[in-house]
This record gives structure tokens, sequence and C-alpha cells, in this order.
């Protein structure tokens, strides 16, 4: 398991990092878990609050079907087995943004148990994260600490919202694996519409489990990192939170299990108070809900609507394409972006779009910071561009600034072409002229060619371009030019 | 007359307004009267004589316009204090929830209303509906209207359902809702010379239903008869899709089963039941039970209920984990009593040992205490699994019998002071009524006569799940046999 | 079983319930008076037995997916001990 270059070098030896992560994803739904209020992001405080939700006495839960099935197609997606009978339990504590005392939640029998995610690493490396389980519970509402001297406010928006904890096997072991691990799950769940995985938002939340040992020694003690809030940081909490248990423990110290909170301002974590006392959450099977037990048929209908996910994407885009696997890995990696490629790719030479949308297209838009979704350009009319590649149009190097010019305008290449005249000659006759006269004005280099000296094609080859603004066809051009020069 | 409306069954009273003779408004108003008249008793803890006076009125209207009615229009109800009544307040007889007016009306009470009940106010119980004796309300314990011959020390009227139960049998309130976690409308009817029923688990909706033990709550009526309790819990009654374990099957008309007639029927004695020490007076009654319905054509059997006495601790175990977490909401964040503290937990600490009181303090302790780490097997589960015992006991003993005949109480109504300081002999009150509970079967409790004292004592039913009918059919031929007329004096 | 002063302290803090240090000791007689009473239970073997957690031998029912509920916050604040800007209030919470 341990791989030499995951290790970090201690002032004693080599250490290796355990690392697992719970993942709380947010369900795409309309209504939250158990109430029939909104889970709409940013509305004003307690405006999508029921009754149930703020945990008035005598309210119950009644679960939303919805997002059962969200967390059934989840557990499909990572290939998990679905556990046809399961039970919400009441997680027991106090807490401000936790109205009814308990939060409840799957404990010991969650609606899904194993499953496993696919992780490529460089060089082509895979590596298989085990999936321990995955649950539904309901999300907290929000705490707002700086809105007053003595007081904190809070807001019941979230409370109720459904949630899916994804929990790993601490089988991850650097923050580049953890990163991975981060945008495969995300991007499975997009893939699968069952969770937006917006961290800023804090639709996707993320706890890291962080231990350290020598090589081939047993686990050590661990530290929980809470709520980590982008993939960054979650690099940066592991980087930070390793080093320093490797410190107290090679200054002879020890760890202390404990949750800790990562301070992005400072780069470092530091002890929770809020959840220093010993917490003992007293789960029991909740009174006011009967066991979840799902038709297996039910469960078939969801796993054959599943669309197709990454890994089967990935290598299809292979087979179907001939791209390369790293190209494949790009193309697929983002709902949005395969579907994207594959509509251009779509009755074209997809070896071509390939590199257009992962040079081209992606150099544009991380210049201008923006998503795909947003991009100027669409799938069409890239297409579009390349068809006028394809048909001889355009030249490929005309193609590029004619792209630029569509990323910048939102028009579509044929009009561009059109409006710049930057139509490809392919007319014998202009180039032809366009030939002559460069022969002419350089009769001492026709000489010299036509005395052996070979290479000065290339020179004619640029001067009759320059002179036909780019725009002579390439190919023409060579035949053409070679035949006049051999006079 | 009208000063004797209040002094009707339900049945009788829908009679009388049927015939115009009276009115709701006039039946409301000598409710209204005895409420006034008897506050010595405390058994309300809010009054709502206007609200009372506007749905009676609205009633007459119906009438006069005849616009369909109601099983209940016109009549006269409390309501006990664990019921969520829209803009009025609901504290569950608690100081933590002193001043809360829910923006909401519990479901079995909105079903009353539809029904063209009138509301007449919020009646007194124990807090949270934990105790057998009214005396853990914070608004104060309440009075049982009945008194021991030549004595006139004051009884409790029983509970957790106390305030319903001496309305009722004061003659303050045609009928009364209550609530039954593990007796508490049984016990107390029994206590009052008044016909109470815990039906089926999933019977009643508990939507808007202050939660004490969610397994085990139950809501049902408490009323002068078995048939004014099969006309209450008829409308009470039904699917609520916003309580996942309300039931939807159908409800019928509970009154069509007081038919007189139980020959033929089977009727269990648990020997179980025959407690050390039981009073010779509760086992006469029961014999007696017994030979009513023996003599009406049931068939008496013996059966055999060997976890019975378990029932108790296990309900003790079960009953308090569910409220400490039930009760975790009272944390005078949103609603309800907050005490200032320098801290997020000083002010919880604070407001929830002011706002609850001992017993309420005692069983989240003890609930709490069962559920933590390293006691949840040993305790909560170990219940659990004592619980399927006793669902199995009563699972062999129904495939013999179709009812099953006991006391309801160990003991006539007691007064304050007579061993309710010792919370496990309070806890004993139920050692009858409890096992329905856990097994979530119907049981009713009808008044079988007075003791030498002169005081009610109660026989209990236990049915098949579902099967309120059969509770009904053999209550009424059990009240018809004891003929029991006598009232509380000065009511 | 017998509960200690700490053990019980430990409950209230769990419960959130303050409790004196001085009522601690009774406190702990008392709950211990009730848990050696429950503990009858021990004489009942349950090996084997399945743990009830409910009675009704049904499924959960589902709801829809659909918006029904919310959009009210004057009542769920209106019980509010002490409201302000919308929010529900509470001392301040340092994390």
């Amino acid at each position: 398991m341990s791989d030499e270059k995951n290790l970090i070098e201690g002032r004693t030896g080599m250490w290796e990092v355990i690392l697992g992560l719970e993942v709380h994803a947010q369900v795409i739904s309309e209504a939250k878990l158990f109430s029939g209020a909104s889970t709409k992001f940013g509305a004003d405080p307690n405006t999508q609050v029921s009754l149930v939700d703020a945990a008035f006495p005598g309210m119950l839960p009644v679960i939303n079907k919805y997002c059962v099935e969200q967390a059934v197609r989840t557990g499909l997606g990572l290939k998990a087995e679905i556990n046809l009978k399961s039970v919400f339990d009441r997680k027991n504590y106090f807490y401000a943004d936790l109205p009814a005392g308990y939060q409840i939640s799957q404990y010991s029998q969650p609606i899904v148990g194993k499953g496993t995610i696919v992780l490529d690493m460089a060089g082509g490396v895979k590596r298989h994260i085990g999936i321990t389980r995955l649950h539904l519970e309901q999300d907290a509402g929000k705490s707002l600490h700086d809105q007053h001297p003595t007081k904190s406010y809070i807001d019941l928006n979230r409370s109720g919202v459904a949630l899916m904890e994804i929990v790993s096997e601490p089988d991850l072991r650097s923050s580049e694996e953890a990163a991975a691990y981060l945008k495969k799950l995300r991007s499975i769940l997009r893939y699968l519409g069952t969770c937006d995985g917006n961290m800023e938002e804090g639709s996707m939340r993320c706890d890291v489990n962080v231990s350290v040992r020598k090589v081939g020694d047993p686990l050590g003690t661990r530290c929980e990192i809470k709520n980590v809030n982008s993939i960054r940081y979650v690099q940066q909490a592991i980087e930070h939170e390793a080093r320093r248990q490797i410190e107290i423990l090679e200054e002879g110290g020890s760890i202390r299990q404990e949750t800790r909170l990562y301070d992005p301002s400072k780069g470092e974590t530091r002890s929770m108070r809020s959840k220093e006392q010993a917490h003992d959450y007293r789960y029991f099977p909740d009174p006011d809900l009967l066991p979840l037990v799902l038709d297996p048929n039910w469960v078939s209908e969801i796993k054959a609507t599943l669309p197709e996910l990454p890994d089967e994407k990935r290598a299809r885009f292979i087979s179907q394409y001939g791209l390369s696997d790293y190209d494949a890995g790009v193309l697929s990696g983002e709902k949005e972006i395969a579907e994207y490629y594959e509509t251009v790719a779509k009755g074209r030479d997809p070896k071509l779009v390939a590199n257009w949308v992962s040079s081209e297209l992606f150099g544009q838009l991380n210049k201008v910071g923006k998503w795909i979704t947003d991009s100027p350009v669409s799938a069409d009319a890239l297409g579009g561009l390349i068809d006028l590649i394809a048909d001889n149009t355009i030249s490929g190097r005309i193609a590029k600034d004619v792209f630029a010019a569509m990323f910048e305008t939102g028009k579509p290449a044929k009009q561009i072409v059109e409006e710049k005249g930057l139509r490809q000659v392919t007319d014998t006759g202009a180039i032809d002229a366009a030939i002559d006269e460069i022969m002419a004005k350089n009769a001492d280099k026709v000489a010299e060619y036509r005395g052996g000296k070979d290479k000065l094609l290339g020179f004619f080859v640029g001067q009759v371009m320059k002179a036909t603004g780019g725009k002579a066809n390439p190919a023409l051009l060579n035949e053409r030019l070679k035949a006049k020069l051999a006079g | 007359m009208s000063s004797e409306l209040n002094n009707l069954t339900i049945a009788g009273a829908l009679e009388g307004l049927a015939k115009k003779d009276f009115s709701a408004v006039e039946l409301a108003q000598a409710h209204l009267r005895a409420m006034e008249k008897h506050r010595d008793l405390n058994a309300y803890i809010v009054e709502t004589p206007e609200k009372a006076l506007s749905m009676a009125k609205a009633s007459d209207e119906r009438r006069a316009k005849r616009e369909k009615l109601g099983a209940l229009d016109g009549i006269s109800l409390a309501i006990k204090d664990l019921f969520c009544t829209d803009g009025v307040q609901t504290t569950a007889g608690s100081h933590i929830l002193e001043g809360f007016k829910p923006p909401y009306e519990s479901t079995v009470t909105a079903n009353l209303w539809k029904a063209g009940a009138v509301m007449l106010g919020k009646v007194n119980m124990d807090e949270f509906a934990m105790g057998s004796s009214n005396l853990t309300s914070y608004f104060g314990g309440v009075g049982n209207p009945w008194r021991r011959r030549g004595d006139n020390k004051r009884l409790v009227p029983g509970g957790s359902s106390g305030g319903s139960a001496s309305a009722v049998s004061a003659r303050m309130a045609l009928g009364a809702t209550a609530t039954d976690t593990g007796g508490s409308i049984r016990q107390p009817a029994a206590f009052t010379g008044t016909v109470g029923i815990k039906p089926t688990y999933g019977r009643c909706s508990r939507w808007g239903i202050v939660a004490f033990a969610s397994s085990l709550d139950q809501a049902g009526p408490m009323a002068r008869s078995v048939k004014d309790c099969a006309i209450m819990l008829g409308a009470m009654a039904g699917h609520d899709p916003k309580d996942s374990t309300s039931v939807d099957l159908p409800v019928s008309d509970y009154t069509k089963a007081l038919t007189g007639d139980v020959r033929g029927l089977r009727v269990g004695i648990p020997k179980e039941y025959r407690l050390d020490g039981m009073s010779p007076e509760i086992e006469k009654l029961w014999h007696e039970g017994a030979e009513w319905l023996k003599k009406a054509g049931a068939e008496i059997k013996e059966v055999s209920l060997p976890h019975t006495k378990y029932a108790l601790p296990t309900y003790y175990i079960i009953a308090p984990a569910e409220a400490s977490s039930n009760l975790a909401r009272y944390d005078g964040v949103r609603f309800g009593l907050r005490v200032p503290g320098e801290s997020l937990d000083d002010m919880y600490e604070k407001t929830r040992a002011e706002g609850f009181g001992k017993e309420v303090r005692r069983r989240i302790m003890i609930g709490t205490y069962v559920l933590s780490a390293g006691y949840y097997d040993a305790y909560y589960l170990k219940a659990q699994r004592l619980r399927s015992l006793i669902a199995r006991d009563f699972d062999i003993a129904f495939k013999d019998v179709d009812v099953i005949l006991t006391p309801s109480t160990p003991s006539a109504a007691f007064a304050e002071g007579e061993n309710t300081d010792d919370p496990i002999q309070m806890y004993l009150n139920d050692v009858f009524t409890v096992t329905a509970n856990l097994v979530g079967l119907p049981g009713i409790s009808v008044p079988g006569g007075l003791d030498s004292q002169g005081l009610p004592l109660g026989l209990q039913l236990i049915g098949r799940a579902f099967d309120e009918e059969a509770l009904f059919r053999v209550g009424g031929v059990l009240e018809s046999s004891a003929n029991f007329t006598a009232k509380p004096a000065g009511y | 079983m017998s509960l200690d002063s700490k053990t019980v302290a430990h409950i209230a803090m769990l419960a959130r319930i303050k409790v004196p240090e001085a009522e601690l000791a009774a406190l702990a007689k008392e709950l211990s008076g009730i848990m050696t009473w429950i503990e009858q239970l021990n004489e009942v073997d349950t090996t084997g037995v399945e743990p009830m957690t409910g009675v009704l031998h049904r499924n959960l029912p589902q709801r829809e997916d659909k918006i029904t509920d919310g959009g009210y916050p004057d009542k769920i604040l209106m019980n509010a001990p002490d409201a302000a800007h919308g929010f529900f209030t509470v001392p301040k919470v340092v994390e």
C-alpha cells in the first residue's frame, strides 16, 4: 500500500499519512428530507422553515421519497450495496442550530453499504478507494457568530435539508489522493444529478480524518478536521496536520484524538473548543419513523436509468473515438465537458475535436476564469468552426484566430470568416499570380533554388503565404510553387 | 332545565340538540358555569369561554340552516393541554412551555372541530404526561370530585390525564381528549368513575400532540359512557399523512359495535395479573366482571401473559429514553421559557433545570442514562427484547381469546402524600395498563362499581390491534351489567 | 446498578440540566434505586430475541418531493424568547 513518493520525510525517518474522508453531500431535491419546506439556497432567514424543521412541539417527520431515490442512485453509482432495509436513528446532542436536540440520521443500518471509487493518479496509476457506507441524514441550521457582540444568530433555512454522508475507508495516502478522491466523487455525484458538488455554497462539505505512522507500524491516533470547504483547503489542511502530528511524535509526544478546525488564513489547524466536551450521541431508532424497506424492483428501475458514469465514459471515449487515456480522462471528468465534447465530435473527426476542446477551448476558458457551461462558444459553434477547416474554407492556423474572435464576440465562425475575409484562397490563378510576383522579385533566390538549394522552398512558401494574407490553401500553394520553381 | 344540561351524556345532548330542546350555546353555558363553580378542582389550566360560545353559536347556526352536521355538533369538550391548539396556550403542564401559543392545531382536535365540537378550555395534566396523580403539573394538582365516604380529604384524579378525568367526572365537560402512554387515560378514568379508551397505536394521529414517548403515546377520549367514547373516538381517529405512524385503515362507526351481544365471545383472564397483596375489593370486582360477561353469554378462559411483571420496568426504560430525546427541543431558543446564561450551555442548563419539574428531570436523567455509551445494550436493547417477549405473550393469548379482562388499577384513588413521594410506588399505578402501550394494543377502562369507601373502581379490557369494536361491544355489556349510576357528591 | 455523583453529573451535562453540586448525591441515590428496580429485567434470558422498536409492522410511508410548507417566518419566530432581525438568537458561541 505504501507508495514511496507519498511518504513524508521526518527527522527520524519516513512517515506514512493515513486519510479517511467523510463527505456531506447535499441531496438535490425540491423539498427537505422530512418536511415540505424548500431547499433553495440563499433565501431570507427562517423563510424556508416548516414547523417540523423548527422542531415545534408535536411535529413529526415524513420522509421525502425522492431523497431516498437519490441516495439509492448515488449508492448504485458508487457500485455499492443497497440495503433493502435501513433504519433512521436519532443522534442526540445539543447545539444552537439543531432545533430538535437530535439529528435524524442512520447509524447501524445505513441505506448504502460498501462501494468503491477508482482514482486515476498521475502516470496512469489507478487507485481503488473503498467506500464504507452512505447514509441519509438531516442538515442542521446555520449559526452566524459575527452579527452581534454577545449573541449568535440562528437561521434554520438549511435545517432538515437532506444530506448524504459518504464515508471512505482509510485508504487514502496523500493530500493529492484526497483531492483526486473529492474530485472524482464530485464528478460522480454531478453525473448522477444527486448533488451539485458546490463546496462554496456548502452543498458538499468534507471532514478529514488524519493520522500518521511509520511505514509498517499499526495505525496511529487520528484527528478529525471538520468542515473544510474547498479541495484546495483539504489539501492544505492535510499537509499541515500531517506535519503537526509528525512533529509531535518525533518530539516524543502523543496525538490526542480530537476535532480540529482548519483556518485557511493562517494555514493551520486548531483544536475546536465547542467540540471539546465529551460527546455521547445516544443513538437509538427514531420512534417517529418506521424502518425504510425498499422494493428490489424499484432499485432495479433506478439502476436501469443510471447515466453513463465517468469511468465508463472514459473507456468508451478511448474505444469509440480512439482518444488517448489522458484526453479521455480530461474530457470525461466532468459531465458538462463530456456532453460538450460529444456534441462537437458527432459527425466530425473525434481526435481533432478533442484537441480543439482540450487545448483551444480550455485555454481560453482558463484565461477568463469561466466554466464550460458559460463558454461564449457553444458546442455547435465550435463544430461550425471545425467544419470550415474540414471543407478547406480556412486553414487550421487561421482557425485559431477565428476561434479567438468567436470567443470574444460570440459570433459564429462563418460570419467572422466572411467579415474578415479569411476564406482560404483555393483559386489557382490567384495563387499563381502571387507566386509569379514573388519569383519576379526574388530572381536571385530562384536561381539559387534551381541550382540545387532545396531549402529555399520554405522561404518561398512563407513569402507567398504572406502575400495572400495567410489565406492561401497550403497544399495547393505547395503544389503550384514546386511546379513553378521547377520551371 | 339548563342548569342540568352538563349532566347529560354526549349521546343524550346530541338528542336534545337535535330535538331543539336546548341550543349548543346553552349547553356550553351550562358547562362554563360548572367550570366557574368548580375552579377549586383546578381541572382547567386555560378556560376559553369566548371560543366556546362562538363555536357553539356557529353550531346552532349550522343546525338552524339545516347544514350538514358533524358527529359532535354542538358538544362541549375539554382538551388536554398536551394537544396543540391554534392560538391557545399549550403547556403540557410544564413551566417550560408557559405562554406558548402554537400557530397550529393538532390533527385530533382539528378533527373534533370539523365534527362540530365546542372547545371549553385546556385541561390540566401531569407535566409532559409523566405521572399518575396529576401532582407533577406545574399548574398544580387537580382534585378528584370523588371523596372517601366520611372523609373530606382531597384525592387525586389519577394521571396524567387528571384534568380530563376531573372535568368529565365533575360535569365540567361532556367529554375530554386525553392521551395514554402507560395508562394515562385508563387509570384516571378508573379513579373518577368515567370511561376512557386508549385506541390501538396508529389509530389517532400524534401530529400536534406534545410528544412524551413516541412509540407509546396515543390519544383517546374520556367520557361518562362507553357510547360517548365510541362517538368521540370515531371523530378523533383517522389516517393522517403528517404522522408516519398513523395507519391508513377505515374508521368504522363504533357506536354500531354497542350491540349488547357478547354471546360466544371469548374473554381471557390473565393469571399473572393476580398480584401479591392485591386488594380483595379489586379482586372481587374483577371476578364480578367475568361473571357478568359469562352471564351475557361470553366464554371465560384463563390465559397466561408470563412476562407481565417485566412490563413496568421495561416501560421505565423505553418511555424515559424516548422522552429524554423528545424533550431536548425545550431549550429556550424557539419557544417557551428561557433563563439567561453566560454561555449557550449555561442557558440550556439553567432553562431546563428551572423549566422542568422534578419528575420530568428524573425521567430525562434515566432516559439519558439508559441510552448512554456503555449502557445502551444492558438497558435499552434489553428492554426492547423484553418488549418483543411481551408482544409474543399477547399474540399467543389472542389465539385463544377475543378480549382480555383485567382490573384497570391496583387501587382506588389516593390522596396526595399517600405513597406519592416514592417514585417506584407511583410507577406501580400503571402496572395493569402499561402492557397495552408496550405492544400498541387498545384498552378501555369502564367503571365497575364502588369500593367499600365509596370510591369508583375500573375494569379494563384489552383487545386485538385495531379491534376497538370488540372493546366497545364488551365494554358496553360491562357498563350495563355494572349499572354504575353513582355520581360524585356535589357535582 | 449504583450511580455515583460523578456519573449523575455527567448525565446531567449530557441532558443539559443544571444539578447543584449539593444535590448530586441525593439524586444519585434516588436514580440508583430506580435503576436497581429496573434491573429485575436481568432475570429474563433474552438471548436470540429480536429487539422491538415499534409496534407497527408496516412500511415507512413516503411523500412526494413537493414544496408544501414553509414561507411563514413570522409563525416560526412568534414564540421565540429573543428573536432579532428574522433570526433566533442564543448567547454567542465560540467555535
